[in-house]
């Protein structure tokens, strides 16, 4: 049987970024690559004499990834093309150690944009505490916020609120919380009935607590009913059959449908339309959008969720943070534009964007 | 006092975990597994309220005879019924919980599912009736898409089908991306702002 070319150039690196335990092998492949059954690993400690099989790879692959190294112990690796059972080892590798990172170099880029975006918040929320005016747009949906109060009380029934079907961890849950606050104080004012269904536990107890404090922010601890909040089911279409009960038997006049959404935003949205109500909903889903802005009278599009708080409350310091916001998407679009310019040139960056 | 003590918590462990994503060390990960299983712990303590609400809810309802209180027997002797078997005969395969959460809960979430399809039709109803300029671009659209991804859009022109498909990758798309775009700081500048002690609303607003 004619000798077989074992791989060459065998590199073993301590694997990047990562939390020990991991070597990175790589090599050139073998001359003979398309002939060879593969490659097998194998690994011993530097002190040892006895090499040890740690894995084994097809042929046409270059890369081994050692997951089982002890942190701080030195270690020589060879590879061998197998072909019938036997092996053509490569020249020794250099010595390996693995070791823990303190810090991720792949995601130096996330932390810049971090850092930039904190220091714009801080210095707009710093103009704004110095009294300078800041401008924001009207927001329909918002501006309606007190007509949809208002439609509700002269009629005498209630106000619906869902916070979504996102659980707590979900940013648009979390901004349905800060809006909910800021719809509540309007409510405690007027006092009108509000029902806010949840499907999780624990966005029923945050809403609980918001709506209570939002009652007892405006002097009226005694108006806020433990039925206000209500728990109803974990699952997506049990919640979404109980939200449609609770709008044919209740019938609200005004129904906020504000967070994060799924399959169900429809059936939710055009129940609500059929009994009538006003509807004002908000979602950063894109692919929920169309079914609110088609079944609703005024949808919150995206970053509006976002902003709601801060319109609503008007208060300088949440509208100095949207200004942050706005100068943030000035320079992603430099930066789009940058990156188009210069891939013309065929200079790709984009590696610069990645996050590990 | 009532305010400091979450804001702090808030601040804490909110940069702790924003330190802990760019740290790879086994500490850091063992830290964030731990801060996880604390949110486990929380959920628990929580359903328990969850679960309490919907039991009280439902109980002052069948007492006192409001509205609709047989649908409220439904829903406690569900929750109660399903607990019990679960927990005296077991959830594994085959259980009677299992077979019942098969032949009965499984049926009907796809029933509420498929009713998708006439809400649909109804919702598709209203937007096309094109009142507003608005309302007659989203009809536009929709009819050329809708014509092209059938089979008989070819015959109304052969470029027809790749025309939807331009409709969907270029204005479609770049639109999307404008909206996630904004999502994407809006997420951030909120976590900011709920870390930093700047969004306040959670807590009943400014003090």
């Amino acid at each position: 049987m004619l000798a077989i070319l074992p791989p060459t150039d065998l590199q073993a690196i301590d694997k990047p970024n990562d939390a020990g335990s991991s070597v990175n092998l790589s090599w050139k492949l073998s001359s003979d690559d398309s002939m060879i059954d593969g490659y097998v690993i194998l690994r011993r400690l530097v002190s040892d004499t006895t090499y040890h099989e740690i894995g084994l790879t097809g042929r046409g692959v270059s890369f081994f990834e050692d997951e089982g190294t002890q942190d701080g112990q030195e270690y020589v690796y060879i590879v061998a093309s197998v072909k019938n059972s036997r092996l053509f080892t490569s020249e020794p590798s250099n010595n390996a150690t693995s070791y823990p990172q303190v810090f991720h170099t792949g995601r130096i880029n996330v932390l810049l944009c971090i850092a930039l975006f904190t220091a714009f918040l801080g210095y707009f929320v710093s103009q704004a505490r110095t009294g300078k005016e800041l401008f924001i747009r009207r927001i329909p949906g918002l501006a309606a916020v007190d007509e949809a109060v208002g439609r509700a009380t002269e009629m005498g029934k209630p106000i619906l609120y869902v916070p979504g079907l996102g659980d707590i961890d979900w940013t648009a849950t979390i901004a349905s919380m800060n809006i909910l606050g800021e719809v509540a104080k309007k409510i405690a004012l007027y006092d009108t009935p509000l029902i806010v269904p949840n499907r999780w536990s624990v966005t029923y107890t945050v809403s609980k607590e918001v709506v209570k404090e939002a009652f007892v922010t405006e002097g009226r601890p005694d108006k806020f009913k433990e039925d206000y909040v209500r728990y109803l089911t974990e699952a997506q279409f049990g919640f979404a059959a109980a939200v449609n009960g609770i709008m044919m038997r209740e019938r609200p006049a005004t129904n906020f449908f504000i967070g994060r959404f799924w399959a169900e935003s429809l059936i939710i949205a055009e129940t609500g339309a059929q009994t009538g109500a006003f509807q004002i909903a908000g979602s950063d889903s894109v692919l929920q959008l169309p079914f609110f802005v088609t079944a609703c009278d005024y949808t919150l599009i995206g970053e509006e969720l976002y902003a709601a708080s801060a319109y609503l409350s008007r208060e300088p310091l949440l509208l100095g943070s949207l200004t942050a916001q706005d100068y943030g998407k000035i320079i992603v679009l430099v930066i789009l534009f940058g990156f188009t310019l210069f891939s013309f040139f065929n200079i790709n960056l984009l590696a610069l964007l990645e996050v590990q | 006092m009532k305010r400091i003590i979450p804001l702090f918590i808030c601040l804490l462990i909110g940069f702790s975990m924003i330190i802990q994503f760019f740290i790879p060390h086994p500490t850091s990960l063992e830290f964030g597994s731990t801060i996880y299983k604390w949110v486990i712990v929380l959920i628990v303590f929580a359903l328990v309220l969850a679960i309490g609400n919907l039991i009280r809810h439902h109980g002052t309802k069948i007492r006192r005879q409001k509205k609709d209180w047989p649908y409220s027997i439904v829903t406690l002797s569900s929750m109660i019924g399903m607990a019990i078997i679960g927990l005296f005969w077991g959830i594994q395969a085959e259980s009677l919980f299992q077979k019942i959460y098969l032949n009965v809960f499984a049926p009907l979430s796809a029933t509420m599912f498929a009713l998708l399809a006439y809400y649909m039709a109804s919702a598709a109803y209203r937007a096309f009736r094109a009142r507003s300029l608005e309302a007659t671009l989203l009809l536009a659209a929709a009819f050329i898409v809708m014509i092209g991804f059938m089979p008989f859009g070819q015959y109304i022109h052969p470029r027809f089908p790749a025309f939807a498909e331009w409709v969907m990758r270029v204005p479609n798309m770049a639109s999307q991306r404008g909206i996630l775009l904004g999502v994407a700081f809006g997420a951030i500048a909120t976590a900011l702002k709920i870390i930093l002690g700047i969004e306040r609303a959670w807590l009943g607003g400014k003090e």
